[in-house]
């Protein structure tokens, strides 16, 4: 595998935000020490449940936060501090965004014109179009015209225009039926294969294990293991932390045994592991902080992996 | 197919006139002013049996209805009446004032369009900051006082303290007509512009303010920002182009407020346009003026809402496509 | 921790509601009962500037300025409350009927409103003023017809959200009522927004009354009101009398901010996320 593109480390996101009406702000963490990183050519998904901060995740590599956020940690592209203020020749050239839906496109902006953006040309889009197979009518077309599958194709032109070495998607299947979210995935792993690093941030772990390289398993904002998509085929033994198993024993395949308990809220969480109070191995040394260790070739936050 | 939909708007429209002229008609008719003594003047010494001839004749005692179809047939035959504080056929009056007064709600609808449109656009994106904090103040402050009283303000201030401006009128007292320049017509056309245009303005600066403040919170600011356009880019191809049609479109849908507007301060600035004719016809109970004016004003409130929704039918591509299909 | 800033907030707020309504309401009663002596006519105190003894001045009759505004704003919040009262039932009736029916009585509304829209707010409130015979009643009946529509709107809207909703669609498959549906789940929702745009209501009112008068087709001009002194004070601001119109226009503009102010703020206590700016 080539070499790092992306690195994050130890991130930590807060939102300082007044509660009620007090006049001190107080700072709401989001998410805590995340560390991971993209390399060339490989997909990295980052799997967590709905509504447990992943997409901040993506807005804070792409450095689109809102102003009350507070960062922490490093975030390097290439080896360089990565941030719209030192390096934004990189946005919407070598590095890209897909966003959710087209919800995340101008509503009064020809399709066309958007997907060139301000960085492209119309020779690149329209060779594009043709590789995506979108009709020659779909440039002149609104956002709101495109059906679920030409949405999706036109994100993903507009994600290569500037045939970036590094895309970031944000769910790009959601909504989507099986056939349509594995054509999307597919496109992902052929831009793979050619060099393009992705981190790919979803819900959807079967959908992840069928086209990623590695999988990074998100928790309460944190990244708490990150294995090769191998081990989740291996089977439960393979993988390192109790999340992950219990995660991977939630799956249809495997009798779809779900976790008692719910993910901690972000502003009450407990000091140490965060998935403390829902583990069965749980005893002292979940109490402190859980650094990340290599344990099998992959990452790990927990005291008792093995 | 879309001919037709302006097609049905435009006779909708018309019925809805036809019956806000109804409307209109009934008010005034059911009005305590004798239409008799209105016509002949209170100190008349006609005979009770021409008194008579006259009823008869203008059908003063058949029911209204019948009186307002009369109207309304005179009214296709191009003859609304005589006015009796003019002594001159309504029509008459009416384009000689109105001319007078399309000029200052021109000016004034134009100037608080392009300023408020400027100015909401900078406020809401500097949200939150002094500027758009005072300009806020002042919104709020202008829109809560009466046209009439920014009218005295502004003749308290630049006509009699400055003294820069004429007091009142539309042109300099004592001059003859054709005496009358362009410039004395400018002149004294500022003071009653000035009024109307901050009268208007506030509306258009806070709906633009809040417009923009609500699209650069979109997801679709978020991933242009994504894809490395910056702030410039950003306001050009996406603020602008999603703030500026409800803008112009709100724009039209006001002219009943610009209307009012217009009349108060013309009133406070003594210049002679039909808002200044509104109020004489109605003191005097001049009802055949009363009614041309009513029927000229609901025709000017038509016509902007129905630019306002030919506008939104062609520019905006996804109720155009609705609409086609 | 977060309830005490949480009640912090509403305290502020309630307090501001306090102080506008306690000004409004002093200004009132102080109107309502204030002896007709104190803005009496004194020509040998004519057209004095303010001072101590006139905060706002004299008028043409040396009568009190600031006793007389104090008279005629109070005379306009009567007949704000009238006509907006008037208005706001219109407004509720019109609303609901217009959403629970549907069909040919919301066309119907639908029209009344265009109709009442149709011509300039100005042109209509002077029209039906007319009709009204002018003066008090005039004006009174012109400005409580005509500040209907907006509200109408505003139930309509609020009372098609909820015609949809589980519990009563539910209500009505048990064969309730559409009256019994109208009064146990329709008016109990509607009514904060019901009272916030009655209150909203409020400042428009005034401000058309003003107009109204101003132009000669409201309150009589030997009534105090502002819309009467504004229109005196045209004859002397050419000759430099500015506090003649100066301070009865901030009154009544002091006023409209505050019932502005209360509407806003409660619209803020009711849904506390609308104005987490």
């Amino acid at each position: 595998m080539g070499k790092t593109l992306l690195n994050v480390e130890d991130l930590v996101v807060a939102f300082s935000m007044y509660r009620g009406d007090s006049l001190k702000k107080e700072n709401l963490e989001v998410i805590h020490s995340l560390s991971l990183d993209v390399k060339e050519g490989e997909i990295l998904a980052v799997v967590g449940s709905s509504g447990s901060g992943k997409s901040i995740l993506a807005s804070a590599v792409l450095d689109l936060l809102p102003k009350n956020a507070v960062v922490s940690g490093k975030i390097t592209y290439d080896g360089k501090p990565l941030s719209m203020k030192t390096t934004p020749d990189l946005y919407g050239k070598e590095i890209s965004f897909i966003p959710q839906s087209v919800d995340y496109l101008d509503p009064l902006m020809k399709v066309g014109k958007q997907v060139q953006g301000v960085k492209g040309s119309k020779a690149r889009q329209e060779e594009l179009f043709e590789k995506y197979r979108l009709g020659k009518d779909t440039e002149k077309k609104y956002p709101f015209q495109l059906s679920g599958g030409m949405a999706r194709r036109v994100l993903i032109s507009g994600a290569v225009m500037g045939n970036p070495k590094l895309i970031i998607a944000d769910e790009p299947t959601p909504g989507l039926d099986l056939e349509l979210a594995m054509e999307t995935l597919k496109h992902f792993r052929t831009l793979a294969d050619q060099g393009t690093g992705i981190l790919m941030i979803t819900h959807d772990i079967d959908l992840a294990l069928n086209v990623a390289d590695r999988i990074a398993v998100f928790y309460a904002g944190t990244i708490v293991e990150i294995a090769s998509t191998q081990d989740f085929l291996s089977g439960r033994d393979a993988l390192r932390h109790p999340y992950t198993k219990a995660l991977y024993d939630a799956l249809p395949q495997n009798g779809f045994k779900p976790i008692p308990g719910a993910q901690p809220y972000a502003g009450s969480l407990p000091s140490g592991c965060l998935f403390a109070d829902r583990c069965p191995y749980r005893d002292d040394a979940c109490a402190g902080a859980q650094p990340e260790r290599e344990v099998r070739g992959g990452k790990v936050r927990c005291a008792h992996a093995t | 197919m879309r001919t037709r939909n302006i097609l049905y708007e435009l006779i909708r429209m018309l019925l809805l006139l036809i019956l806000v002229s109804f409307l209109a008609f009934v008010l005034i008719a059911k009005s305590p002013i004798d239409p008799l003594v209105s016509y002949i003047g209170t100190n008349s010494t006609l005979s009770p049996e021409a008194k008579q001839e006259i009823v008869e004749h203008w059908g003063l005692n058949e029911p209204v209805f019948t009186r307002f179809f009369k109207w309304l047939v005179n009214i296709l035959h191009g003859d609304m009446g005589t006015s009796i504080t003019y002594k001159k056929a309504v029509s008459s009056v009416i384009i000689e004032r109105f001319s007078y007064s399309i000029v200052l709600m021109l000016l004034a609808w134009i100037l608080s369009g392009i300023l408020g449109f400027v100015i909401g656009v900078i406020c809401g994106i500097k949200q939150g900051g002094i500027y758009d904090r005072i300009t806020k103040l002042f919104c709020l402050m202008v829109k809560s006082a009466p046209t009439f009283w920014l009218g005295l303000m502004f003749l308290v201030i630049f006509a009699v303290s400055l003294g820069w401006f004429p007091i009142g009128m539309a042109v300099p007292m004592g001059k003859l007509k054709s005496e009358v320049t362009v410039w004395d017509r400018l002149y004294h056309l500022v003071l009653p512009v000035i009024t109307l245009t901050v009268a208007n303005i506030s509306e258009v600066v806070l709906y633009t303010r809040q417009r923009v403040v609500e699209i650069i919170g979109s997801d679709y600011i978020l991933y242009a920002r994504a894809r490395g356009e910056n702030q410039g880019q950003i306001i050009r191809r996406h603020v602008l182009r999603n703030v500026m049609l409800p803008a112009i479109t709100l724009q039209f849908a006001s002219f009943s407020e610009l209307f009012g507007g217009m009349a108060l301060a013309e009133n406070v600035f003594a210049y002679p346009g039909i808002g200044t004719a509104t109020t004489a016809a109605a003191l005097s109970g001049d009802a055949p003026l009363l009614m041309g004016i009513a029927l000229i004003s609901a025709l000017f409130v038509f016509t902007g809402n129905l630019i306002a929704n030919i506008l939104y039918g062609i520019c905006d591509p996804r109720i155009r496509e609705k609409e086609e299909s | 921790m977060r309830n005490t800033s949480l009640w912090n907030r509403r305290t502020r707020l309630t307090l501001l509601i306090v102080l506008a309504a306690t000004y409004l309401l002093a200004v009132f009663f102080w109107g309502l009962f204030i002896d007709p002596s104190e803005y009496g006519v004194h020509y040998e105190n004519k057209l004095l500037a303010p001072s101590g003894q006139h905060l706002f001045g004299t008028d043409a009759m040396g009568r009190d300025m600031f006793k007389r505004c104090i008279k005629g704003l109070s005379n306009s919040l009567v007949i704000g409350l009238l006509a907006s009262l008037v208005s706001s039932v219109v407004a509720l009736i019109m609303g609901i009927a217009s959403a629970v029916f549907g069909g040919f009585v919301d066309r119907f509304v639908n029209l009344c409103v265009d109709l009442c829209m149709g011509l300039p707010h100005l042109v209509l409130l002077i029209l039906i003023s007319c009709m009204a015979g002018r003066g008090t009643v005039g004006v009174t009946v012109a400005v409580a017809l005509t500040h209907w529509p907006s509200l109408t709107r505003i139930v309509r809207q609020e009372v098609l959200q909820l015609r949809n909703t589980q519990y009563v669609l539910a209500s009505r498959k048990m064969g309730k009522s559409y009256l019994t549906i109208a009064l146990t789940h329709m008016v109990p929702h509607v009514l904060p927004a019901y009272l916030i745009g009655l209150i909203l209501l409020f400042p428009h009112a005034i401000m058309h009354e003003a107009s109204v008068t101003f132009l000669g087709f409201g309150l009589p001009k030997e009534m105090p009101a502002i819309g009467v002194i504004l229109a005196e004070s045209m004859n002397h601001i050419t000759t430099g009398k500015w506090w003649m119109a100066l301070f009865p226009g901030l009154m009544l503009l002091l006023a409209v901010v505050l019932f502005d102010l209360i509407g806003e703020t409660l619209k803020k206590l009711w849904n506390p996320n609308s104005g987490n700016e």
